[in-house]
């Protein structure tokens, strides 16, 4: 098997679905020529011709747009929007149109639809690029939103999205694409889209996260160890919708839970998880599920990131607190 | 430094075929159709302005919901709609039902459209559409990408997709005609400048002296047409159709109307912001008015052949309403079934209890 960064998953995600399905398109700006900002799409326009992969105007919400009109005459877009903190730009081709086409239509006409982005916290960039909107996403009915935290996971899910006849929001952790290796089968694979992994098995408290957060909390975890706490991480994946069933059963299990998320902390993912889980399973929790999250500010000034990011000294505190309970 | 607007504004003239007495006034580009077709075209405006009447009445009745009235659009939205063929995909605004319904929606859908019944929504196999879009504009980026799809697949075909003079102070209006230029994308769009943004005049929208000159800075074609002159629109939208299939580029075109009645019967008064004087003034310029004394003159219509289509369009609708009355109301459990392909798991909760409730 070989070893790969998430970003080159990515790639080899797209390399395969652009293969094996001639519907599938992949573009945005500096997709074509440039492979990506990030060269998520490398070498995929050589490969696959200027009538797959291209170059758009930049323009986000013409982008949402032309991917809604393409799938109208059944093709199978993967657009990409440069920087997800950019989402408001196309935030009603995404939220007001592709995710009800399918209701509005009476079932009648989809928008099978991947919008990828990269979104996280961690490597410096300017305003508006770093935000995690993941809940806003969430919020929406008819979208499905992916967060993969591994390169085996994000090529998976990202065919499975590409697959999905329904509109999919791929979100991909900046500071995930090149910090470490993983081993990734070639060829297709899918991983259901819905489905949670516990990362970590353990038994006396369940960490419910995604995104960069599933590697603080495993970091988390290890110090956690050494205290005699063994703890579980749950990697959601999918935080629309969310796989209620496997949190339960850890829940089950340890009893006690924290939720950790990069994202500030009012509504959003952690929030949705807490109010299921105590609707849900309240006789079977020792101690109140408690919330690891940024504050509820704007996102900071990139200099800053360190001290307003959650990290794994903030997972700790709280672990030791539902245990201390 | 040289000023270019004043001589590129200057170039955009009114395109024309019949002046407001019905005579021909532009010979040299007078459409190619039978005596049949421009009886047909008539036939469509009678019919669909009967329709607006009738749905106004049963608007005030209670027995329809959203309604944007249609009277006075008539040449621009059946004279476009007429030079496309059954292949074209149509991207409406909310004012756009005619042109959905001569494209093959059924009148009793339209009706469902309008009383709030997702199956309104439901566009028959075979019919090119979308329904009516609410966002102003969102229907133009949307109309790139079929436009470009249906390039790509090699039809014969455009997408062309409606809006209002409002709607080109969108956003989504730039980007949809500019995307589309780039492409060299299967697009024709079309603003019927109509005057008024529900109560905001024409000139308050844009320093702009035309909107079709809008087309010359996405590096497309842009035409002013005579929006009360069906056989102008006619032309100048076949003209288009052509050229994009051709592989020449999209184009945008201007009709300049008016809609007589008001934005919507959800309670706008137009008397708050337009005065009858120049509501006269465009009643003179009526596109039934206009088409019917051109085609008396050449012995094509009568008051018979007239009558005759409000007879039909009348009894249509009555006949339409009642299905529409009569078809089954809508349940929560519909709405879920039409979120995705397959339910995930909050929604398969959630379908068993309204399915609960729903069997109570």
């Amino acid at each position: 098997m070989a070893q790969m960064t998430m970003i080159q998953a990515i790639t080899d995600a797209l390399r395969v679905e652009l293969k094996k399905d001639e519907n599938v398109l992949v573009f945005g700006e500096d997709v074509g020529q440039n492979g990506g900002v990030f060269r998520a799409t490398e070498g995929l326009q050589k490969e696959f011709g200027e009538d797959r992969v291209f170059d758009t105007p930049l323009a986000e919400s013409g982008i949402g747009g032309l991917a809604i009109g393409l799938a109208l005459q059944g093709y199978r877009p993967v657009p990409e929007i440069q920087f997800f903190g950019f989402v408001y730009e196309v935030i009603d081709s995404i939220s007001g149109q592709m995710a009800r086409m399918r209701y509005r239509s009476g079932g009648t006409q989809t928008a099978p639809i991947t919008v990828r982005s990269p979104f996280g916290g961690g490597v410096h960039t300017p305003e508006l690029h770093a935000d995690s909107l993941e809940g806003l996403m969430a919020q929406q009915p008819g979208l499905k939103v992916v967060i993969p935290s591994t390169p085996y996971d994000a090529k998976g899910l990202l065919i499975s999205a590409i697959r999905d006849n329904d509109p999919v929001i791929y979100l991909e952790h900046m500071k995930l694409y090149r910090s470490f290796r993983g081993e990734v089968p070639e060829g297709e694979y899918t991983i259901e889209i819905g489905k949670a992994d516990v990362k970590r098995e353990g038994k006396d408290v369940t960490i419910v996260t995604y995104g960069a957060m599933v590697h603080a909390s495993l970091k988390a975890a290890e110090e956690l160890e050494k205290n005699g706490i063994d703890v579980e991480v749950i990697d959601l994946r999918t935080v629309s919708p969310i796989d209620m069933e496997t949190i339960l059963e850890s829940v089950k299990k340890t009893n006690r839970v924290v939720v950790v998320q990069e994202a500030q902390r009012q509504a959003g993912i952690a929030a949705n998880v807490v109010a299921e889980i105590q609707e849900r399973a309240i006789l079977h929790l020792e101690a109140p599920v408690l919330r690891v999250t940024a504050p509820d500010t704007v996102y900071p000034f990139s200099e800053a990131e360190e001290v307003w990011l959650p990290n794994y000294n903030d997972i700790i505190e709280k672990v030791n607190t539902v245990v201390n309970f | 430094m040289k000023h270019v607007l004043e001589s590129v504004e200057s170039q955009f003239e009114m395109f024309q075929i019949l002046n407001e007495d019905g005579e021909v006034v532009n010979k040299d580009d007078m459409p190619n159709l039978s005596d049949d077709e421009l009886k047909e075209l008539m036939r469509r405006m009678v019919y669909t302005r009967i329709l607006d009447q009738r749905s106004i009445a049963l608007n005030r009745q209670g027995r329809l919901g959203f309604y944007a009235p249609t009277a006075g659009q008539e040449a621009s939205q059946l004279g476009s709609h007429f030079a496309l063929e059954k292949d074209d995909f149509i991207l409406p605004g909310y004012r756009d039902v005619p042109q959905l319904i001569w494209h093959g929606l059924p009148l009793y859908q339209a009706f469902l459209f309008s009383k709030g019944h997702f199956h309104g929504n439901q566009m028959p196999e075979g019919v090119h559409a979308l329904p009516p879009q609410i966002i102003i504009g969102a229907q133009y980026v949307q109309a790139a990408g079929v436009g470009l799809g249906l390039k790509m697949r090699g039809k014969k075909a455009v997408a062309i997709t409606y809006t209002g003079d409002g709607g080109t102070s969108q956003g989504d209006f730039y980007e949809g005609m500019n995307f589309a230029g780039a492409y060299g994308a299967h697009n024709i769009f079309i603003v019927q400048n109509n005057g008024f943004a529900i109560s905001v005049p024409r000139e308050k929208q844009t320093a702009a002296k035309t909107l079709a000159q809008k087309a010359v800075a996405a590096g497309i074609e842009g035409l002013q047409v005579d929006g009360m002159d069906v056989l102008a629109v006619y032309a100048a939208t076949k003209h288009a159709r052509e050229r994009a299939i051709a592989g020449e580029g999209p184009m945008l075109i201007e009709t300049i109307t008016y809609r007589y009645g008001p934005h919507t019967m959800a309670g706008d008064d137009p008397t708050r912001y337009r005065s009858a004087d120049l509501d006269s003034e465009w009643e003179k310029k009526d596109p039934l008015v206009r088409f019917r004394k051109f085609l008396e003159g050449k012995n094509l219509w009568s008051e018979e052949a007239e009558n005759e289509v409000i007879d039909k369009a009348k009894e249509d609708i009555k006949e339409a309403i009642k299905k529409a009355d009569q078809y089954p109301k809508q349940k929560v459990t519909d709405f879920i079934s039409n979120m995705f392909e397959t339910l995930p798991n909050n929604l398969v909760e959630q379908m068993e209890e309204y399915k609960a409730k729903e069997s109570k």
